[in-house]
C-alpha cells in the first residue's frame, strides 16, 4: 500500500498561539484512520491545516503533490472532502441543493443526478426530505446530509471532524456503520477525528493519538484499543 | 498642519501612545496650544478665518470620533446634527436677538436631544444598517430645512444671514480674530470635557460596548442607555460646532449641509485616526485644505482627490494620523539613541 | 375611489424606478453582506457611458448591451482592485471605501461630462400607455424590464450551478470553500452583476430624472428604502418593496395635505427607520438570527 496523504512536521498557529508542534503522520490509500485525543489536543486544527484553513508550516503531500500552499477550494478540488465540525450545513437551502453543492466543483455534470440517487440509497432519510430546508433537519439527519454532501464530490479522501458530536448513541452507530461501508465499497480513504475513542477504534484500522499538538502514539487500531495503559492514560475509558 | 506634524515628532518617546491611546501627553498638548494661540497674530484675516473653520470642523470630527472611536457606532449623518446646531444658533440670533455665545449651549442641548432621540431607533441597528439610517438622515436633512412649514424661521431655500459679532469690552481685536479666540476657547473646553468623559466611568462603558457589547451588558453596563448617550453627546458637540460654523460663515442655507459635509467629516475621522481625539485636528485640516488645493487645479476635482486619498489612507495607514504619529515617535526615539 | 386607483397606478409607475435600483442593492447585499453606498454613482456613470456611446452614433440597443457588458466588467475590476484587499477589514473600513468610491465616481463623471442636465432617450416612447394619462409607455417598459430582470435573476439563482454557488458563498463562505467554491470570485461576480443591474436601472431611470452626475442620490436612498422594506435577502421582495414605496409616496402626497415633492427624501428616511426598527428582515426577507 502506498501513502496517500503524507504530513511532515506540521505546525499551525492561531495568531501568536501555536496549536500544533511538528505533527507527522501518513494515511494509506483505502485506509480508515482515526485521530484521537482530548479537547484542545489539536485534532480539529490538524484537519483544518490539511485544507489550509489555518496558518501552518510543514509539508503536506496528497498523492505525491505538495498541497500546503493551495487555497482551501483548490485542496478540495483535488478530491479531499472535509466534513467540518458543526457540519457546515447550508441551512437555508433544500436538502437536494445541499447535495448539488457538494458536487459543484466537479466537471462531470451528467453523473450528478445518479450520484444524488446513490446518496438517497445510503441515507434513505434524506430522500424523504429532499425538498425540505436543510435547517429543519434533526442533528443526526444534518450529519448524514453533511457526509452525503462530502461524498458528492466523489472524493479520494474524506476528512470528518467529530461526526458523533451531539448525536444520540444509536444514530452514531448507524453513521459509523455507513462510514465503514463507504470506505469498503466506494474505496474512499477516511480520516476521522473523534473524542469517542471506543467507537472510533472499533471502526478504524489505523489510529493516531495526539496530545497538545504532538503525536504520542500510533499503530493498528486493534492494538491500541487492546493496550490497557494507552487506554487509561490517553483515551480515558 | 505643519505645526501639528512638528509637535508630533517632538513628543517624548517614552510616553507610549497605546497607554493613553485617545489623548496626547501634557507637553505635546501645551505646544499645540501655544501654536494655536500665537499663529493668528501673524497671519492675514482670511487665514484666521480658515483657522477658525479648522477648529470648528475639528470639533465636529472629534464628535464623530467619540461616537465611533468611543462607542463603536458609526454615523454618516453628522451633517444633519451640524445643520440643526447651525440653524438653532442662527434662528436664535436673528429672530430672538439672542447673544451669539448664549446660542451655543442651546444649540448643543437641542442637538443632544435630537441625537438622543435618533439614537433610540438607531439602538436596534448595527453596522451597515446604522450607516444606512444615518446616510438617509443626512440626505434628507436639506429637504427638511427647506420645508414650507418652517420657512418663516429658516428662510427656506434662501437661508438666513447671521451677523458677525464684534469683540466685547472694547478689546482691540478684529471680528475674525475675536471669533477665532472665542472658538479656540470653546474648542479647548469641549476637548478637555471629552477627554475627561472618555476617562470617566461613562467613557469606560462606551469602550466596553465598542469592544464587546454582550460582555459589556453582562458586566452590568446599561448598553441601551450608553449607546444613545454616545449619540447624544456626539450630536451635541456637533451642534455646538454647527452653531460656531454659522457664526463664522455668517450664513446658513439648506444646501450647505448636504451629504458631502457628512462625508467630509467621516473622512476627517478616518484620516485623523479612529479613536484618537487629537487626530481630529489633522483630519479637519485635511478636509479643509485638500479640497481647496484640488479645486485650484481643476473644478470638480476635489471629490476625486478626496476619494483617492481616502483609499490611500485605508490601504497604507489604516489607523490614520495616529499611526503616522507613532511611527514618527519611534523614529525620533531612534535618532535620539544614535 | 377612482382617485385612489389612479394614484396607486401612478405609484407603481414611479415605484418601477425604485424597484430597479433596489434589485441592484439586493444583489450586492447578497454577494458581500454590505450596502454599497457608491451603487447609485456606479449606475450613473454607466448611464453616462451609454449616453456617450449614443452620442458617437451607436444605436440605443447597441449602446445598452455594450454598457451592460462594460458595467459588469467594471464592477469586477473595482472589486478586484479596491475591495478584495479589504475583505477582512472591519466594516468601518469598508464603508470608508464605499464613500471614497462614491466621491471619486461622482467627481470624475462631473469632470468628463460636466454637471449640466442632459436629455436621455427612451426606447419605449413617452406617449400614454393604453390611453392612461398616469402611466407612460416608458414607465410601462421600465416595469416590464424590471420584472424581466427579476425573472432572470430567479432562474439564475434557482437553476444554475453558478447561481447556487453564489448563494452558498454568500450564506456560509467557509462551507462553500469546503465544497470547492472559490468564494472570492463569487464576490467579484456579485459586484459585476450588481453593477450590470445598476446600469440597466440607470438607463431606465435617466429618461425620467434626466442625466446628470447627482441624478442617483435620491433614487439610491429610495432604492435602499425599497430593498429594506422588501427584505434585503430577497430580490422579489426588493421589487415589491419598490412598487410599495412608490405607491406609498403617491398616496401620502395625495391624501396628506402639505406633503409635496419636497418631502420625498424625508419620507424615504422615515420609512427606512421604521422598517429597520419594526421589522428588520423586511416584508419578504428571511430573518437572520445572530448567535451570541
Amino acid at each position: 500500500m502506498t501513502a496517500m496523504l503524507n504530513v511532515k512536521d506540521l505546525r499551525a498557529y492561531y495568531g501568536q498561539v501555536q496549536a500544533l508542534h511538528g505533527l507527522s503522520f501518513s494515511l494509506n490509500e483505502g485506509s480508515l484512520t482515526t485521530l484521537l485525543g482530548a479537547n484542545g489536543a489539536g485534532k480539529t486544527t490538524t484537519l483544518r491545516a490539511i485544507c489550509n484553513m489555518v496558518r501552518s508550516t510543514g509539508a503536506i503531500e496528497f498523492e505525491g503533490k505538495p498541497i500546503g500552499t493551495r487555497s482551501t477550494e483548490n485542496v478540495v478540488r483535488l478530491g479531499i472532502a472535509h466534513v467540518p465540525q458543526g457540519r457546515g450545513t447550508f441551512t437555508n437551502m433544500t436538502v437536494e441543493e445541499n447535495l448539488q453543492l457538494g458536487a459543484i466543483s466537479r466537471p462531470d455534470k451528467k453523473a450528478i443526478g445518479s450520484d444524488i440517487e446513490r446518496m438517497y440509497d445510503h441515507f434513505p432519510v434524506l430522500k424523504q426530505r429532499y425538498t425540505q430546508q436543510a435547517g429543519t433537519l434533526s442533528g443526526g439527519e444534518q450529519q448524514m446530509l453533511a457526509v452525503a454532501r462530502a461524498l458528492m464530490l466523489r472524493p479520494r479522501l474524506m476528512l470528518l471532524d467529530e461526526p458523533s458530536f451531539g448525536l444520540a448513541p444509536l444514530i452514531v452507530r448507524d453513521l459509523f456503520r455507513i462510514l465503514g461501508k463507504i470506505n469498503r465499497e466506494e474505496k474512499v480513504t477516511i480520516l476521522v477525528v473523534e473524542q469517542n475513542a471506543q467507537l472510533a477504534l472499533e471502526l478504524a484500522d489505523q489510529a493516531y493519538v495526539i496530545e497538545t499538538g504532538r503525536i504520542v502514539m500510533s499503530g493498528n487500531a486493534k492494538d491500541i484499543a487492546n493496550n490497557e495503559d494507552v487506554r487509561k492514560s490517553y483515551l480515558g475509558y | 498642519m505643519s505645526a501639528a506634524e512638528e509637535i508630533v515628532t517632538e513628543a517624548p518617546a517614552v510616553e507610549a501612545v497605546p497607554k493613553r491611546a485617545m489623548t496626547l501627553g501634557y507637553g505635546t498638548s501645551l505646544v499645540v496650544l501655544a501654536a494655536l494661540i500665537i499663529i493668528p497674530l501673524f497671519v492675514k484675516n482670511f487665514i484666521i478665518f480658515q483657522m477658525t473653520m479648522l477648529l470648528i470642523y475639528a470639533l465636529a470630527v472629534m464628535a464623530l470620533n467619540i461616537l465611533t472611536g468611543g462607542s463603536g457606532q458609526f454615523s454618516l449623518g453628522q451633517s444633519a446634527f451640524y445643520a440643526v446646531g447651525a440653524y438653532t444658533s442662527a434662528i436664535l440670533m436673528e429672530h430672538a436677538g439672542m447673544n451669539y455665545a448664549l446660542t451655543l449651549p442651546i444649540a448643543g442641548i437641542v442637538c443632544f436631544g435630537f441625537g438622543f432621540l435618533f439614537g433610540q431607533p438607531a439602538l436596534r441597528l448595527s453596522g451597515v444598517y446604522l450607516a444606512l439610517a444615518t446616510f438617509a438622515l443626512a440626505t434628507a436633512m436639506p429637504q427638511l430645512l427647506k420645508l414650507g412649514y418652517f420657512e418663516q424661521w429658516t428662510g427656506g431655500v434662501q437661508g438666513l444671514v447671521v451677523t458677525k459679532p464684534d469683540a466685547p469690552f472694547g478689546l482691540p481685536l478684529s471680528q475674525d480674530m475675536w471669533l477665532y479666540y472665542f472658538t479656540l476657547a470653546v474648542s479647548i473646553a469641549i476637548y478637555l470635557a471629552s477627554v475627561n468623559l472618555l476617562r470617566s466611568r461613562s467613557g469606560r462603558a462606551f469602550m466596553a460596548i465598542r469592544d464587546n457589547e454582550i460582555a459589556a451588558s453582562a458586566m452590568g453596563v446599561d448598553v441601551a442607555l450608553y449607546k444613545t448617550l454616545a449619540f447624544g453627546v456626539s450630536a451635541g458637540i456637533t451642534g455646538v460646532a454647527g452653531g460656531l460654523g454659522a457664526i463664522a460663515v455668517q450664513f446658513v442655507a439648506p444646501d450647505g449641509y448636504t451629504i458631502q459635509l457628512a462625508i467630509s467629516l467621516f473622512l476627517g475621522m478616518v484620516v485623523g485616526g479612529v479613536g484618537w481625539l487629537p487626530g481630529s485636528i489633522v483630519g479637519s485640516a485635511f478636509i479643509i485644505f485638500v479640497p481647496n488645493i484640488a479645486e485650484g487645479i481643476s473644478k470638480g476635482l476635489s471629490g476625486a482627490v478626496f476619494g483617492v486619498l481616502l483609499f490611500l489612507v485605508i490601504f497604507l495607514v489604516p489607523h490614520g494620523a495616529r499611526q503616522v504619529a507613532i511611527v514618527a515617535q519611534q523614529l525620533a526615539a531612534k535618532l535620539k539613541k544614535n | 375611489m377612482e382617485l385612489f386607483a389612479n394614484q396607486v397606478l401612478a405609484g407603481i409607475a414611479t415605484g418601477a424606478i425604485y424597484a430597479c435600483m433596489a434589485l441592484a442593492v439586493v444583489m450586492i447585499y447578497q454577494a458581500i453582506d454590505h450596502l454599497n453606498f457608491a451603487q447609485g454613482e456606479m449606475a450613473m456613470f454607466s448611464t453616462f457611458v451609454s449616453w456617450q456611446l449614443m452620442q458617437w452614433g451607436v444605436p440605443y440597443w447597441g449602446a445598452f448591451v455594450l454598457t451592460v457588458a462594460f458595467s459588469f466588467a467594471a464592477g469586477i475590476v473595482i472589486e478586484r482592485l479596491l475591495f478584495k484587499p479589504l475583505a477582512k477589514a472591519p466594516i468601518l473600513t469598508n464603508v470608508a471605501g464605499f464613500i471614497a468610491l462614491y466621491a471619486i465616481i461622482n467627481s470624475v463623471a462631473g469632470l468628463i461630462w460636466d454637471f449640466t442636465i442632459k436629455q436621455y432617450p427612451t426606447p419605449f416612447g413617452s406617449s400614454p400607455f393604453l390611453g392612461s394619462q398616469l402611466i407612460s409607455t416608458h414607465q410601462a417598459g421600465m416595469i416590464g424590464i424590471t420584472l424581466l430582470m427579476l425573472l432572470l435573476l430567479f432562474f439564475f439563482f434557482r437553476f444554475t450551478r453558478v447561481g447556487l454557488a453564489m448563494r452558498a458563498a454568500a450564506s456560509l463562505p467557509e462551507s462553500a470553500r469546503l465544497v470547492g467554491i472559490n468564494t472570492s470570485w463569487m464576490i467579484a461576480l456579485g459586484w459585476g452583476m450588481a453593477s450590470a443591474i445598476g446600469s440597466i436601472a440607470g438607463m431606465m431611470i435617466a429618461p425620467v430624472v434626466f442625466l446628470e452626475p447627482n441624478m442617483m442620490l435620491g433614487v439610491l436612498i429610495y432604492g435602499f428604502a425599497a430593498a429594506v422594506l422588501g427584505g434585503l435577502s430577497s430580490p422579489f421582495g426588493a421589487v415589491m418593496g419598490g412598487f410599495l414605496v412608490g405607491i406609498f409616496e403617491n398616496l401620502v402626497g395625495t391624501y396628506i395635505p402639505g406633503v409635496g415633492n419636497e418631502l420625498k427624501l424625508p419620507i424615504a428616511l422615515a420609512l427606512i427607520i421604521v422598517v429597520l426598527v419594526v421589522k428588520p428582515a423586511g416584508l419578504f426577507g428571511r430573518a437572520i438570527v445572530k448567535r451570541v
